[in-house]
């Protein structure tokens, strides 16, 4: 579904991702986990054609992907949720969901998927009309989830949505994620919290000091010496 | 107790026109993260547009609405377009910069308007120029009440824009997180474009409707451009609210000083004011609202 091909990606001078290659299949969550700086939120950012590869392609459906400017990129389908939410603080809570369909289907359908995303977060819509950056942590993250899906997404992306959440809610925000893959999303999930990931995730890729280094069911991942040693400190 | 009222009165018409001004160059702040230091000048250029409308073709100066504003939305797509956003192609030009490429292109306008028109003083004679009414004992001038009313107008128009349009989201989603907003799939380029001229646009409705009661001359726009900057900074940078709070203020206080100090120190109040605001309310209006 999505290719991406040897990529190098700099930041200026510095090379934070070297010959880095995977795929993500229709309709898997995939996972990239590492350690701080391994370069997994490069790989989305680039993903979202906010950083562009130095070589290397990303195709996506016969499009070249890192050719795209990043404001193109959500109307191919392909949505991220950022890290640490990035929501419009001082819009409404119903305001940041209809920042999300702003092109073609996504925004005929807009109130239609507005509905959809108060079934899966009611919380969302007690607060429709709260200002954004009044909600606590774990609002703000369903709130992101909820623009992103506003989208009608094929591919969702998610930079460590667990990022300052009480372990409740990083349960809740997973079984949320696992739900959005039922209905038919394909899921790219970048996380640090990595016992609970492999436990949820069909693949996952390991990604050491900008490298992949392993690949792998998340069952098998979970069982791997390297990774219990560097991640789950077994 | 009536030289109070009057002054009030004064003050209030005056704040809504300068309202209107901050309120251009509050939406480029907000968005461009830099002060427009054109804004008076662009204004200056819809006077002149203005006037030679009324002057060779007769046509009354609230019409002209029609024509300035327009004029002045295009003159500020080209400027952002060729002049500024170039600008931040370069990485080794700081974004910064873009404020002294405004001061240029302040300088070249003026200097345009004075080969064309020289530096004479123009006006626009209306019938309804010196006309004015009275409530009780309270005057008021025709001409600056329509101006305030027409202020007050493009004011609410502008609120229902930013609020309820997809594109007016998307100028203030740019505003609050430029990087989220691009990944909502948020043209930054376009907006940009888009917002400066919205801002030229709204200082050109500003320029048209005080050009029956106002004199004109190249070097006006200085002037403005200096009020436009402290009606900003008064509202807390890139605040919309706020900026209508900042022309009233800095409207009452150049009333306020002119009636009860001397006419010749109204400047001086409106920037003794904006010392004020800056040391003991920094941030400026916007601490006391939301949007």
């Amino acid at each position: 579904m999505l290719k991406v091909n040897n990529i190098d990606v700099f930041y200026g001078d510095l090379q934070v991702l070297w010959d880095v290659s995977f795929e993500v299949r229709e309709g898997e969550i995939l996972v990239l986990i590492g350690a701080n700086g391994a370069g997994k939120s490069t790989t989305i950012k680039t993903l979202s054609s906010l950083l562009t590869p130095a070589k290397g392609t990303i195709e996506y459906g016969g499009i070249r992907l890192d050719q795209q400017e990043p404001h193109e990129i959500i109307q191919l389908g392909i949505v991220h949720v950022p890290e640490g939410r990035r929501l419009f603080a001082e819009m409404s809570v119903e305001e940041n969901l209809i920042m999300g369909s702003l092109y073609g289907e996504a925004k005929a359908k807009r109130y239609e998927t507005m509905e959809h995303v108060f079934e899966l977060f009611p919380r969302m819509k007690e607060r429709r009309k709260q200002m954004a950056g009044t909600l606590s942590g774990g609002e703000q993250q369903m709130a992101a989830i909820g623009r992103g899906l506003m989208s009608l997404p094929k591919i969702m992306m998610f930079d460590e949505p667990s990022l300052g959440l009480a372990p409740i809610l990083v349960q809740e925000i997973f079984e949320m994620i696992k739900r959005i893959k039922e209905e038919g999303v394909t899921i790219l999930l970048v996380e640090q919290n990595v016992t609970q990931t492999l436990a949820m995730c069909d693949r996952a890729y390991v990604l050491e000091n900008g490298r992949i280094v392993l690949e792998g069911a998340g069952s098998e991942l979970m069982e791997n010496e390297q990774v219990k040693e560097a991640f789950l400190g077994i | 107790m009536e030289v109070f009222l009057q002054t009030l009165v004064a003050g209030i018409l005056k704040g809504g026109l300068y309202g209107l001004i901050g309120i251009g160059m509050s939406l480029i702040m907000g968005v461009m993260g830099i002060i427009n230091l054109a804004h008076g000048q662009l204004m200056m250029v819809a006077m002149y547009v203005t006037f030679v409308l009324s002057h060779y073709l007769g046509i009354d100066p609230y019409i002209s609405l029609f024509v300035s504003m327009p004029a002045l939305f295009f003159l500020g797509v080209v400027i952002q377009k060729y002049t500024l956003n170039p600008l931040m192609e370069v990485d080794s030009i700081l974004p910064e910069n873009q404020v002294l490429m405004t001061v240029g292109i302040g300088m070249v306008l003026t200097e345009i308007a004075r080969f064309i028109f020289t530096s004479d003083y123009k006006s626009v004679q209306t019938n309804y120029s010196d006309a004015t009414f009275y409530l009780g004992e309270i005057s008021f001038s025709v001409a600056l009440v329509i101006a305030f009313c027409i202020a007050i107008g493009f004011t609410l128009f502008m609120f229902w824009f930013l609020l309820k349009t997809d594109i007016g989201r998307s100028i203030r989603a740019t505003a609050q997180d430029k990087d989220a907003a691009l990944l909502m799939g948020v043209n930054s380029k376009r907006i940009t474009v888009i917002t400066f001229g919205l801002g030229s646009a709204l200082v050109a409705a500003a320029g048209t409707v005080l050009m029956p009661i106002y004199y004109l001359f190249p070097d006006i726009g200085g002037p403005f451009t200096r009020k436009a900057f402290v009606i900003t900074i008064l509202g807390g940078l890139g605040s919309t609210v706020g900026a209508i709070f900042g022309g009233l203020t800095l409207g009452l206080a150049e009333a306020f000083g002119a009636t009860y100090i001397g006419m010749a120190y109204d400047d001086m109040i409106g920037l003794l004011i904006f010392i004020l605001v800056l040391l003991f309310l920094p941030g400026g209006f916007k601490r006391l609202t939301k949007i």
